[in-house]
């Protein structure tokens, strides 16, 4: 039947249990896959654990760019007894599933698999436990696995064979050898099969040869990327799951860079160590999650007091308090915008798509020198664990002020000025004192309770926003410029949200409906509210309960979107649900829930 | 130097008269004068409480931050200035108390700071509370029945994490506390100085008095290198032994042990990006 046969994008699903090297199989097949000249996307979910569990890995093959998640699965290799329940709601009748024996049989035996999928012809069993015992033990079911898919999706052998070199030669020439070994048996399997059933695997992909020389990158190598071309010289932090991929970026090139990774005793050790270093005059960002972040608070008042710059970068997952660590989620949106006691500026970025994550957090290091205040990255599991290609990142459009001045013996830190930023001094730097303090002060930094002093610099602090507003950044608008409808989104459902919409709009063209994903969540560019009022209706997207930037916008706007759709059980909006939900939204399809829906699939 | 190049002739200073933290002001001015060290050099870092207001009252660079995480600031700056020299000023509640996981991991961090801790066993700028110096059955408006829980021992800590130098001095005594601070700011490595002070206000008990009669300076021949030793007099309470207790010289800083100063003594504010090396980083994503 070729249910594949047509197919120019497919979606291959991994799973297993934790420790079992499915990172492995993703990390070999994600290089190949593009070195094959196909377009790739990945995305992970998995369980807070060491071993066992469940842990998936979606890979988007495809002939043209792919960089949202979908919910449907083309090819599932299962290789665990848990891995097809732990799917089952993704997989379809034509879904190809293919796995060992012995993790099929309890499946077999359960008599789940007529319920699965009525389709029993693709259920194929392959024999991966007993090649690699033959190898040498089940250390190499990973890779025989990926030789397998590797075969299946027409991918040169020599080109597999030279990832394996890469990742395996350091590891000594035996284990190397036996890689091989197991990446020939997977494509021995692999070609076996597509002889034999012919009818069921035959992949359509074209390749194109500028597709291999492009980034293959994540959402965290992107704003790692921002952080160093943003001149970041500094980061202490606590990990914490999904920020710690950005510690491990910056401590792994702390050398080559130059700069500092310190791993705090604790998150408020952090921030304070952080703001020590930037008043000292590096610049400095601190990474965390929810609770982390709560713990950070206290100084956030402080990096807005003593006006010193830092960037924090909260990789948000679902909470309270520890909620689930390893799944994704937008709720902390209200926690950095009021995070802090007092009042102060801060900036809030939220990117969606890996140019964007670059950009923000180098321009993040600039606004926090320029205006000394806190400036947030807000991104969040799914968007930090996304891989994709994509051409390049904007490295040639890189600037970076130096806003620093060395002082004179008359410095005062908090000289007040007509648009209230004070040129910033640093110790040791010319022949001045830097003086801050956490009270209020006066303008040489001094503690104070002078009531008309008060007044005055929190006028100061606080006429900084005007200037702010003037450099925020635009949202990005995705469709007709003529739109009668409008989707808003921010952050991660970026391309999810954009693909759905571009389906839509290539089965009718004549659609009035556009997107507008905002980036920057505050304080707002001036067109998001004049993008809101030409809309004549408006949905928005979150993937969190309550509509956080609904109700924001609401606050600043005084505009109300009535239409929510809402997702907070962990996983990501996938490319479906989004176009369900814009389908009922138009009036293409039935829709008799309420106005708010809460997506739970 | 002189003492007076220090002084901030406007400061209006918010203490008692008859406070200790008075007397211990003018020790460190004497001491940062005969060390000469300017006052651009210096970065005093403090949280809150009385303690944490002295910077306010002495020339320098100044970063008073939040209550009990000076010594975190203090860190990140020298960190990034190892050309400083920063004093972290901080009292009893606001470093045991408040503070206490940041005293513990600066210890084992080491970097090249020294530690004031004003030590009058009680919490002056919220108005008599018990601090954790605070000794058993002292009496306060929120501890009615008395103090009960076991003193701290900031010293007998230090000792115990190796801290690479733990000193007591007495705010009564300005010659040897001058000597101690000295020592103290001159040591390379982490510096603790817990500094005894009466607190004229708020402690009835632990008076200027109590302190000339309950505490005695180490022997001449005392050995700060041995650490067993040490230990030991600091877990002396009857009555409480004066000086400098341990040293250990031989500890690498936390400015050492950063990477980025191996080859190059720049200060990292003064080191640029280069995009040349991001494009090579890049390339091996391709």
């Amino acid at each position: 039947m070729g249910f594949l046969s047509e197919k120019e994008d497919i979606s291959l699903v991994l799973c297993g249990e934790a420790g079992q090297g499915i990172q492995t199989v993703e990390a070999i097949l994600a290089q190949a896959i593009k070195q094959s000249g196909y377009h790739i996307f990945s995305t992970k979910e998995y369980m807070s654990r060491v071993r066992g569990g469940q842990n998936s890995t979606e890979i988007r093959v495809s002939s043209h760019r792919v960089a949202s998640y979908v919910n449907r699965i083309d090819i599932l290799l299962a290789l665990s007894s848990g891995a097809i329940k732990h799917l089952k709601d993704r997989i379809s009748d034509d879904t190809l599933i293919i796995g060992d024996p012995e993790h099929l049989k309890t499946v077999k035996e359960e008599g789940l698999l007529g319920k699965i999928t009525q389709n029993t012809d693709n259920f194929i069993e392959i024999p991966l436990m007993e090649t690699a015992q033959d190898i040498g033990g089940l250390i190499f079911t990973n890779v025989i696995a990926a030789g397998f898919i590797s075969r299946i999706l027409n991918i040169p052998k020599e080109i597999f064979d030279g990832l394996i070199s890469d990742m395996f030669t350091r590891k000594g020439s035996q284990i190397l050898e036996n890689d091989l070994k197991a990446g020939e048996a997977g494509y021995r399997i692999g070609h076996e099969l597509m002889e034999s059933k012919s009818e069921l695997i035959q992949i359509s992909l074209s390749g194109q040869s500028k597709v291999r020389d492009e980034l293959l990158i994540n959402g965290t190598d992107a704003i790692g990327f921002g952080c160093l071309a943003g001149n970041c010289k500094f980061m202490s932090s606590y990990p914490m799951t999904p920020s710690t991929p950005l510690q491990r970026f910056l401590a792994g090139n702390a050398h080559e860079f130059e700069l500092v990774y310190e791993q705090a005793e604790d998150e408020i050790a952090a921030i304070n160590i952080a703001l020590g270093a930037s008043y000292a005059g590096a610049r400095s960002i601190v990474a965390t999650s929810g609770s982390g972040f709560a713990l950070m608070e206290e100084a956030v008042g402080l990096a807005g007091m003593i006006e010193t710059p830092l960037v924090i970068y909260i990789a948000q997952r679902p909470g309270p308090a520890v909620g689930l660590p390893t799944r994704t989620s937008q709720e902390d949106l209200n926690l950095a915008l009021y995070s802090g006691p007092g009042e102060f500026p801060r900036i809030i970025f939220a990117p969606g798509k890996l140019e964007d994550a670059f950009i923000l957090t180098q321009k993040a290091f600039n606004l926090a020198e320029k205006y000394q205040i806190p400036v947030f990255v807000l991104s969040d599991q799914y968007f930090v664990d996304c891989y994709y290609n994509l051409p390049s990142l904007p490295l040639e459009d890189v600037k970076n002020e130096d806003y620093l001045v060395k002082t004179t013996p008359e410095y005062q830190r908090y000289l007040i000025t007509h648009d209230g930023i004070t040129p910033r001094g640093i110790p040791g730097y010319g022949d001045g004192l830097v003086v801050v303090d956490s009270d209020e002060h006066d303008e040489e930094g001094h503690i104070t309770e002078n009531l008309n002093i008060r007044t005055k610099m929190v006028d100061k602090r606080l006429k900084k926003i005007k200037q702010i507003k003037k450099d925020a950044i635009s949202p990005e608008l995705v469709g007709p410029e003529d739109y009668q409808e409008l989707v808003v989104g921010w952050g991660s459902t970026y391309w999810p949200i954009r693909e759905a919409l571009e389906n839509i709009l290539e089965s009718d063209k004549e659609k009035k409906i556009s997107f507008l994903h905002m980036k920057q969540l505050y304080p707002f560019h001036k067109s998001v509210v004049e993008y809101l009022e030409r809309a004549e209706d408006v949905i928005i997207f979150e993937n969190n309960a309550q509509g956080q930037l609904a109700n924001l916008i609401k606050l600043e706007t005084g505009l109300e979107i009535q239409e929510k759709v809402l997702k907070y059980n962990g996983m990501p909006f996938s490319v479906e649900e989004v176009e369900e939900n814009l389908k009922k939204f138009m009036g293409l399809e039935n829709d008799d829930t309420l106005s708010v829906r809460e997506v739970s699939s | 130097m002189k003492p007076k190049d220090f002084d901030m002739p406007d400061a209006d200073v918010a203490w008692c008269p008859g406070c200790g933290n008075l007397a211990i002001l003018r020790s460190l001015k004497t001491a940062l004068a005969e060390l000469e060290i300017p006052p651009q050099d210096l970065v005093f870092v403090s949280g809150i409480g009385q303690a944490g207001k002295l910077p306010h009252y002495i020339k320098g660079n100044v970063f008073n931050g939040l209550h009990g995480r000076s010594l975190s600031p203090a860190t990140g700056i020298k960190a990034v200035n190892p050309e400083l020299t920063v004093i972290d000023v901080s009292g009893d509640g606001c470093m045991y108390g408040e503070g206490g996981n940041h005293f513990i991991h600066t210890i084992r961090r080491n970097p090249n700071i020294t530690n004031l801790v004003h030590n009058n066993m009680v919490y002056g700028l919220t108005k008599g509370q018990a601090s954790p110096t605070s000794q058993k059955n002292f009496n306060t408006p929120l501890q009615v029945d008395g103090v009960f829980l076991e003193p701290f021992n900031p010293l007998a800590v230090a000792i115990a994490l190796d801290a690479s130098f733990v000193a007591r001095a007495f705010s009564g005594n300005r010659k040897q506390t001058i000597e101690i601070l000295k020592a103290a700011i001159k040591h390379k490595g982490y510096a603790l100085v817990d500094i005894f002070q009466p607190c004229v206000t708020f402690n009835k008990v632990n008076t200027r008095n109590w302190f000339k009669e309950h505490t005695y300076y180490l022997e001449d021949d005392h050995d700060p290198s041995d650490r067993n030793l040490a230990f030991r007099r600091a877990t002396e309470t009857e009555e409480y032994p004066l000086g400098i207790f341990y040293t250990n010289p031989n500890k690498r800083t936390f400015e050492e042990n950063l990477n980025v100063y191996y080859e190059d003594k720049t200060p990292l504010f003064q080191r640029k990006v280069n995009i040349q090396k991001i494009k090579a980083l890049m390339e091996t994503k391709r």
